[in-house]
């Protein structure tokens, strides 16, 4: 899976297992932030994204310090998973 | 400190498998469907549009649902500060509906976002957000609902002068079986005729008969 179908492959996983009944896989932009303005997530949401990648993509967050940065938007979540897994092969 | 002698029934709601009744008006009637599509078809009947809604449990869901049925969207159309007004609710089966759900879930990595519900007065802090309120609140549990004993709870809040109005009331869900019996309840001498005086027999008078004579 390259970047951009990690990307698309994310926000379907995020609008599911954060329940955003109102949202669309369209109306989630790459770069957009997730937290505060943009979708609006809060600390719950934080620690479900946190699950999901555990769950669905085998990825585990070692340092909370990481998280801002990390969950700053869809494209960061992505470059993350890239990231930590070319490290683990 | 002006301690109120009468309180009033401002209005009451009662949702029952399959309907939801403001005072004694069927709002929004549903037969033969899942809990879920019940509260999914009375959220979008009430037009509450609040994304949060489809994140909370199912008896949040319920409770909030009650309160969009009972009280203006915001309290201060109704002359309500945010400390004004106290909540006291109470039910019988607790959180064990979501408890249920999260025990399920612990053979694998449980959710945070079902977590946060195994606490039934987590209905209350979901209402308070909503409505902006900030009172007095409690969550009592009790094999059926004693409205004798929640009538001397909210008198007492009343009786301390720092409370105008109070959403009493019955909020349980478990499985397939949802009850909630909501009243706003007020000090106001001066409101409306049709009022009814709170006293335990009018409020289980409501709860079983949908209606206050």
């Amino acid at each position: 899976m390259n970047r951009e179908q990690l990307i698309e492959d994310l926000k379907g996983q995020i609008i599911e297992q954060l329940n955003l009944q109102q949202v669309t896989p369209a109306d989630i932009k790459a770069d957009d932030p997730l937290f505060n303005e943009g979708l609006g997530l809060d600390s719950i949401d934080a620690l479900e994204l946190i699950v999901l990648l555990q769950q669905k993509y085998s990825v585990k967050l070692a340092n909370a310090e990481d998280g801002p940065k990390v969950f700053q938007s869809v494209g960061s979540i992505a470059d993350f998973i890239i990231a930590t897994k070319a490290e683990k092969s | 400190m002006n301690i109120p002698d009468t309180l009033y029934i401002e209005s009451a709601c009662r949702i029952v498998p399959g309907q939801a009744w403001k005072d004694d008006e069927l709002i929004f009637g549903q037969a033969g469907t899942s809990t879920e599509s019940f509260l999914v078809g009375l959220y979008k009947e009430l037009q509450v549009n609040y994304p949060k809604w489809y994140k909370m449990d199912r008896l949040s869901q319920l409770g909030l649902l009650a309160a969009e049925l009972l009280l203006p969207r915001t309290l201060g159309e109704a002359g309500a500060k945010p400390m004004d007004t106290a909540i006291v609710l109470s039910n019988r089966h607790s959180s064990l509906d979501t408890d249920t759900r999260f025990a399920d879930q612990l053979a694998d990595i449980p959710s945070p976002a079902v977590f946060v519900y195994t606490l039934p007065n987590i209905v209350i802090g979901e209402i308070t957000i909503r409505f902006g309120i900030k009172g007095e609140q409690a969550f009592y549990l009790m094999d059926k609902p004693d409205w004798a004993f929640l009538q001397q709870v909210t008198q007492a809040l009343f009786s301390e002068g720092q409370v105008k109005y109070c959403l009493l009331g019955w909020v349980d869900l478990f499985q397939e079986n949802y009850e909630a019996v909501m009243f706003l309840v007020s000090a106001n001498a001066g409101g409306g005729e049709s009022r009814k005086i709170m006293n335990t027999k009018n409020l289980y008078q409501y709860h079983e008969q949908g209606a206050v004579n």
